[in-house]
């Protein structure tokens, strides 16, 4: 988290805590989302880290940040970074997750503004962008009958 | 925070990592996870001269199930116990513990080696392997080495592990038909160490009595508790609702909590004795399927 922020420049990544608990300090190690505050820089020789900076790509917001626009899913903003890293990892795993698995997967990430609520909104924004994207990327072939459609 | 300065060495195989690990002797900590070990050494509780990291070394992380054990990789991380398919299907005890230890970001990297080697008392593992009467290895200079479950955990934080051994593997007996288990936690919070926490495997015999019992409870002393007598009332019984309740009337009879943030002592006896009813109540109905 340190290497992170004071060798790479890369702030995004936020120190909440010291004690492992807030997530505010959320990334991406070789896809997994982690709590930067709790593995040494050096562990990760060699390995992809994918920080907040890295949702955007080529000046388009990432789904889970246009989500979290739209759906008004922060506040003081402090833990919003590390709720958008695990919420990018959940839809990799799970597009269509449900309430209940989003409240799961984000039981790691603390927030004192909002009462979660909107960020559960953000992330369920989040997946229907992305799934609509999916569609447009590989429509469904048209339906053939069975019977070769004589 | 930030720990005090380390010498960091990356171990490419096990023979690398007992070589280093006999070479720094006390002063040399194994990381894995490092859930817990980092944490400490973020606050200076822990301050090792030398880091020896496993997290590269291949084939500690394997969940398989053969020749009448399940076998558990000491690496293998709490999320890929979440996920195991046999795990879910056979071993519910196990994999409720793991879905309850601290949260979704940290299961990533901790290890369930490490919580049973961590030997924190309130940690979830230890009174799950307790119930399931688990087998730790744990390799040394010496090759390898059998520790039943039962004489594993010394006192808080002190593992039976000698100097330069290294827990590899934990043996689970093979469950059989008509068992089930469930681990119970009481906890402030999601993500928080148990204010009680029981473990039950039960197998039942043919005729609806109890075969086996195994029931173990988190939390409540500088060790995980077996509760021993709780385990004879139900053994060859009837699990019927009276006897759920007498097993964890003694189950939490065994229980010596300190009263802390989480509870006072007598807060924790009472909810030890919930949670084992509860998590007897589950097993119980597993095994009847």
């Amino acid at each position: 988290m340190h290497f992170i922020r004071e060798h790479l420049g890369l702030t995004g990544t936020h120190i909440g805590c010291d004690t492992t608990s807030c997530g505010a300090c959320t990334i991406h190690w070789n896809g997994r989302p982690v709590k930067s505050c709790t593995v040494f820089a050096v562990q990760a020789d060699g390995d992809e880290l994918t920080t907040v900076e890295g949702l955007e790509q080529g000046g388009k917001l990432h789904a889970i940040q246009e989500g979290f626009w739209a759906e008004h899913g922060l506040q003081c903003g402090y833990c919003t970074p590390g709720m958008m890293m695990t919420a990018v990892a959940l839809l990799a795993e799970n597009p269509n997750p449900s309430e209940l698995e989003i409240r799961q997967a984000i039981s790691g990430n603390l927030c004192r503004c909002t009462g979660y609520t909107n960020i559960i909104r953000s992330i369920q924004h989040a997946a229907t962008g992305l799934n609509q994207a999916r569609e447009e990327i590989t429509p469904e072939p048209a339906a053939v009958p069975a019977d070769g459609g004589e | 925070m930030i720990p005090g300065a380390f010498q960091y060495h990356l171990a490419g195989s096990l023979p690398e990592a007992l070589y280093l690990l006999e070479q720094h002797g006390e002063d040399a900590k194994i990381l894995a996870g490092g859930q817990s070990l980092i944490p400490l050494m973020r606050f200076r509780l822990a301050q090792p001269e030398h880091i020896i990291d496993i997290n590269r070394v291949a084939g500690l992380s394997d969940i398989t199930e053969f020749d009448g054990w399940l076998r558990i990789g000491a690496l293998a991380r709490e999320s890929a116990l979440e996920r195991s398919t046999v795990v879910r299907e056979r071993y519910q005890l196990l994999s409720e513990t793991a879905n309850v230890v601290a949260d979704p970001l940290v299961r990533n990297l901790a290890t369930v080696g490490g919580n049973l080697a961590h030997a924190d008392p309130a940690n979830d593992h230890p009174a799950t392997m307790l119930a399931y009467r688990a087998v730790i290895v744990v390799t040394g200079p010496n090759g390898e080495r059998e520790i039943p479950i039962d004489g594993f955990f010394l006192d808080a934080f002190m593992p039976a592990l000698e100097p330069g051994e290294i827990l590899t593997e934990i043996r689970i007996p093979s469950v059989g038909p008509r068992s089930g288990g469930a681990y119970e936690k009481f906890e402030r919070k999601v993500g928080d160490y148990a204010i009680a926490a029981a473990a039950a495997q039960i197998t039942l015999n043919e005729d609806g009595t109890v075969a086996e019992a195994g029931v173990a409870t988190t939390n409540v002393t500088f060790v995980p508790v077996r509760a021993t007598a709780a385990e004879d009332a139900l053994q060859g019984s009837e699990p019927t609702e009276e006897a759920i309740g007498h097993a964890a009337d003694l189950a939490a009879e065994a229980a010596e909590p300190n009263g802390d943030l989480r509870g006072s002592a007598d807060y924790k006896r009472a909810m030890t004795r919930t949670v084992t009813a509860r998590a007897l109540r589950r097993a119980v109905g597993r095994a009847r399927g």
